[in-house]
């Protein structure tokens, strides 16, 4: 039992997994206590979290760490599966009676990203990250008499295939050519000897694998149509918890088990993290539906934290796990005002105009709103600010200044599209209203967010940088 | 301080109109006597920097570190007195979505205050930043036709500058080790960085000041923005660039400034007489002005990089002369705008006949930004010009067919405005001016002219930094020897008497 404590936390998801979907079963359709007992057992995970021991070390043969690195990640992504699962309340009572399963599957894909953070060798990575995907994969296509979400599920089914064959393809080569899969038998290959085109062959498909999941360019086709189609909780979900996995993954895989290589992976990662930057932000001009917006804003926003990664070391650890943090509640808190945009008959909508004149029908709607896009931008004096020049911090120290010079320029060109949703909001004369929803959870949960990117969040960064730098210690 | 207006910014938020200007107004005034309490406590002999607050926020890198200097005073100054002025330009002006403009008001103040007061690298970039959001706000939601063009103009050009400060000031505090602004004035960082630093912070101080090339984005916005909007950005947020320069550019990086001060000339030469043509062609009240508003920024620009005290004095009076004269200029357009609901020059005509009162200060307005001897005007550019010539005659050369071509453009524009006939029969109808506008105009008159008449009062407080900043371009920077400077301080005076001369002839 001893060897169990420090995945205590996957433990209780799985467990709680299992007898939620036997309890859906048997539970009076449409009742909310799947929801909240799923919610209950992320919460409860996120305390397990802290009582398991943190330096225990690798475990199961090296193939798994429940280190400071994993517990950050982790706890990002526990509440940000709490959060897509309080999102689903009201959303498919209303509209869709099979809610039961919906808690089951985000718990079951919140063990796969949490193993995926913990993976210190390339089968337990690989394990996690197909556990995440299968149950992404299903939620993608939830609302399966939906056409866009069917179709969203498919496409994220083949092209997620496609992904984890070319990962698989990586995984073999650098086996093949290491004759390790643990993360340290491969740093330890990488330092020992020359860096063949074998290893680099290997280096370049396991990376872009992991940059499918990340949804960096070139790699990013599929985050449109998905983010799109599926059911907005399930978008929010996929913008946060497993996507900042993947990120902590990849951070973790070039770090660690890539570390004497950097100079090969750092080009790489350079060319994905501008690449994401630059079609983040101009994709994202002819948007007219929200959710593909965020899905452009989300592969722009992962560029940032890829620069974090390029300047490698500690410094670079910590600012992506910074990023991190403060990119997944900017998204959580956008998502919860995307929930509120609904029609007079309670149907939801999507389109960027629906949203005009905002400012004058729902005040303090717009207002959050315009707040989680000026933190998305990165404008200070809101939160989101300071995550952006922690990266450009990380990329200055580690002597890339061009990186952080085109990085800096680049955000300029980003902020016309939240500009954009701004002006909608506020300049815009309003054409309709929403519905008002009473979900009380929610709107406690949006002020929360607000109040976090608000400049009151800069109190947070001497304890989220206190955890970020314990995090980053590892490496 | 910077708190005061924040919470009055929210409690805006949360009542009806009538209140929210109720409450904005008490909280401008209530700052506006806190700065005078400022003003009174601080001691021009004392230290260099008083009423600090320094508190830890973000590790090594982020400080709430709060303090000022007799330059910061001034310009803090000049925001507390200009807010409620502002507040009061729109108590009528303004119908729409009260509450929010209001807080956006008092949003802004909080950060021009908090701006020349930080401290702290990173927190003055905040600040500095922070004012895109209310303004990008104000011209957007309140402004004119073309005010969503406007408005991302604005921002995006400022924020494009700025981003390349941010750079700069990260690699700044990864090779001082500190972000902390008094340490940093005095630190010696190597000249071949210097050159890099100094040209990242032109870029963002440039665009904000606005310098020519990159002032494309003021025109704009200042004739979009409401009136108070215009008053604020004319005299308050383009002297954010001004500060800059004498805060970082020349104490943090004297080597380069020392050897860049050919571009800054340069630049602002090209400023001024180009603008200053522009500004004769206008058609429209609120662009001339605003063209005016680059053209004498360019004097600042001049007499900052002069490297000697009357520049430097002078670009500091400038700025502040400026910020009341452009600002009181913007408010005479707005009282006839808010008559005739138009801004075209060729509208009006012959308001001396039935509008006295305004015609007087108006003309008193106008005199000043010419730059008439017992005006605030006339002190800045006076000094500013002798500073120049001290340094460049050029610079002097040009600096002065900016002045010639001021008055040219300014009196054009007041007799086109006052005298003659009037061309329409509503320019005829409208009223002289109600006691709100008079309570308005009337006391940046009379600063204006106090300034003119007797600027000691104002340079008194800055006169110590002006020197702490001089003996660190000095002692760094052996200008001395890239200058082709004369040297003969009475051959200077003789100079600068002779344009004082040419001046009062106007």
């Amino acid at each position: 039992m001893g060897n169990l404590a420090p995945i205590l936390p996957e433990v209780i998801l799985g467990i709680a997994a299992i007898f939620l979907m036997l309890f859906a079963a048997f539970a009076r359709r449409g009742s909310s206590a799947t929801h909240w007992l799923a919610v209950l057992a992320l919460l409860g995970a996120c305390v397990a979290l802290a009582g398991a021991p943190q330096e225990s070390g690798r475990i199961f043969g090296g193939m798994f760490a429940a280190d400071g690195f994993a517990a950050f990640g982790k706890l990002i992504i526990f509440l940000s599966a709490a959060v897509a699962v309080i999102m689903a309340h009201g959303w498919f009572d209303r509209e869709f009676e099979h809610s039961g399963e919906y808690p089951v599957l985000i718990l079951l894909s919140a063990i796969g990203a949490s193993v995926m953070v913990s993976a210190t060798d390339l089968m337990m990575l690989y394990i996690g990250l197909e556990l995440q995907s299968l149950s992404a994969y299903v939620l993608a296509s939830y609302r399966r008499h939906d056409a866009r979400s069917a179709e969203a599920g498919l496409k994220y089914f083949v092209l997620g295939g496609l992904a984890s064959g070319i990962l698989l393809y990586g995984i073999s080569l650098l086996y093949g050519f290491t004759g390790a899969t643990s993360f340290t038998g491969i740093s330890a290959a990488f330092a020992g000897g020359s860096i063949g085109f074998g290893l680099i062959a290997g280096l370049a498909f396991t990376l872009a694998g992991i940059a499918f999941k990340i949804a960096a360019v070139p790699f990013h086709m599929w985050t449109p149509d998905v983010y799109e189609g599926a059911p907005t909780p399930v978008t929010a979900f996929f913008a946060s918890g497993p996507k900042i996995a993947a990120v902590l993954l990849g951070t973790r895989v070039c770090l660690d088990a890539l570390g004497p290589a950097t100079d090969q992976w750092r080009q790489i990662v350079i060319f994905a993290a501008l690449a994401s930057i630059v079609l983040g932000a101009v994709a994202a001009y002819g948007q007219t539906n929200i959710k593909r917006l965020l899905a452009y804003s989300s592969i722009n926003n992962v560029g940032f934290a890829l620069v974090g990664l390029a300047a490698g070391g500690q410094g670079g650890a910590q600012a992506v796990l910074f990023y991190s943090a403060v990119y997944v509640v900017m998204t959580l808190g956008a998502f919860l005002c995307v929930l509120r945009m609904r029609d007079a008959d309670g149907r939801p909508m999507e389109s960027l105009s629906s949203l005009s004149g905002l400012s004058q029908t729902q005040p303090l709607l717009a207002l959050a709103l315009a707040m989680f896009m000026f933190s998305l931008a990165g404008i200070p004096p809101l939160f989101g600010f300071w995550p952006k020049l922690m990266v450009f911090n990380a990329a200055v120290d580690a002597g890339l200044l061009p990186l952080a010079i085109a990085a800096a320029v680049l955000t300029v060109v980003g902020a016309y599209y939240y500009l954009k949703i701004v002006k909608i909001m506020y300049f815009d004369e309003p054409t309709g209203a929403f519905q008002r929803v009473r979900e009380p959870v929610q709107t406690a949960l949006i002020v929360a967010c607000a109040l976090f990117v608000s400049p009151l969040g800069y109190l947070l960064i001497n304890p989220i940088g206190r955890l970020a730098a314990n995090a980053a210690s590892i490496f | 301080m910077i708190f005061l207006p924040l919470f009055a910014a929210l409690a805006c938020l949360f009542v009806r109109a009538e209140a929210a200007r109720w409450i904005a107004l008490g909280a401008t005034l209530a700052l506006f006597v806190l700065g005078l309490v400022l003003w009174a406590g601080y001691d021009p002999a004392g230290a260099q920097w008083q009423f600090v607050e320094r508190v830890s926020v973000g590790g090594r890198y982020l400080n709430w570190a709060l303090g000022i200097d007799g330059i910061a005073l001034m310009l803090i100054m000049l925001s507390v007195f200009l807010m409620p002025i502002c507040i009061g330009a729109s108590w009528r002006a303004i119908e729409r979505r009260v509450p929010e403009y209001m807080a956006a008001f008092l949003l802004m103040e909080a950060l021009m205050i908090g701006v020349f007061a930080a401290q702290d690298l990173l927190l003055f970039y905040i600040f500095f930043e922070g004012g895109l959001i209310p303004m990008y706000l104000i011209i957007g939601i309140w402004g004119g036709v073309e005010r969503i063009k406007a408005s991302y103009k604005f921002f995006l050009y400022t924020l494009l500058g700025s981003v390349l400060m941010l750079v700069a000031m990260l690699v700044m505090i990864a090779t001082s080790g500190t972000g902390d602004i008094p340490t940093l004035m005095a630190y010696d960082f190597a000249p071949g960085l210097q050159y890099w630093l100094w040209l990242a912070f032109f870029a963002s101080f440039a665009v904000k000041m606005p310098m020519w090339p990159v002032h494309t984005w003021l025109p704009d916005a200042h004739v979009q923005a409401p009136t108070a909007g215009s008053v604020i950005l004319a005299g308050v947020l383009l002297k954010m660039g001004g500060y800059g320069f004498i805060r970082f550019s020349l104490p943090m990086f004297p080597e380069a400034s020392a050897q860049l001060w050919p571009l800054v000339f340069i630049l602002s030469s090209i400023a001024i007489v180009y603008t200053s043509l522009v500004a004769l062609v206008q058609a429209d009240m609120k662009k001339l002005i605003a063209y005016s508003s680059v053209a004498h920024m360019a004097f600042v620009t001049f007499g900052l990089f002069a490297f000697n005290r009357q520049g430097i004095e002078g670009a500091l009076i400038v700025m502040l002369s400026h910020g009341l004269v452009s600002g009181a200029l913007f408010l005479c357009v707005g009282v006839i705008y808010d008559r005739m609901h138009t801004r075209e020059i060729a509208k009006y005509g012959g308001l001396a006949n039935n509008m006295p009162g305004y015609a007087v200060l108006f003309l008193l307005f106008t005199m000043a930004a010419v730059g008439l001897p017992g005006t605030s005007g006339f002190v800045g550019e006076f000094l500013a010009m002798m500073g120049t010539y001290a340094l460049s005659t050029w610079g002097a050369i040009f600096a002065t067919t900016g002045i010639i071509l001021g008055a040219a453009y300014m009196l054009y524009l007041y007799w086109r405005i006052s005298y003659g006939e009037a061309r329409t029969a509503d320019a005829k109808a409208m009223t002289d001016l109600t006691s709100r506008e008079w309570l308005l105009l009337a006391p940046i008159a009379a600063v204006v002219l106090w300034m003119g008449i007797y600027p000691e009062s104002f340079m008194a407080p800055m006169r110590a930094d002006v020197g702490r900043v001089l003996a660190r371009v000095e002692r760094t920077a052996p200008a001395g020897d890239s200058r082709p400077t004369r040297g003969n301080p009475a051959l200077a005076t003789a100079a600068a008497t002779e344009h004082g001369g040419g001046e009062a002839a106007h």
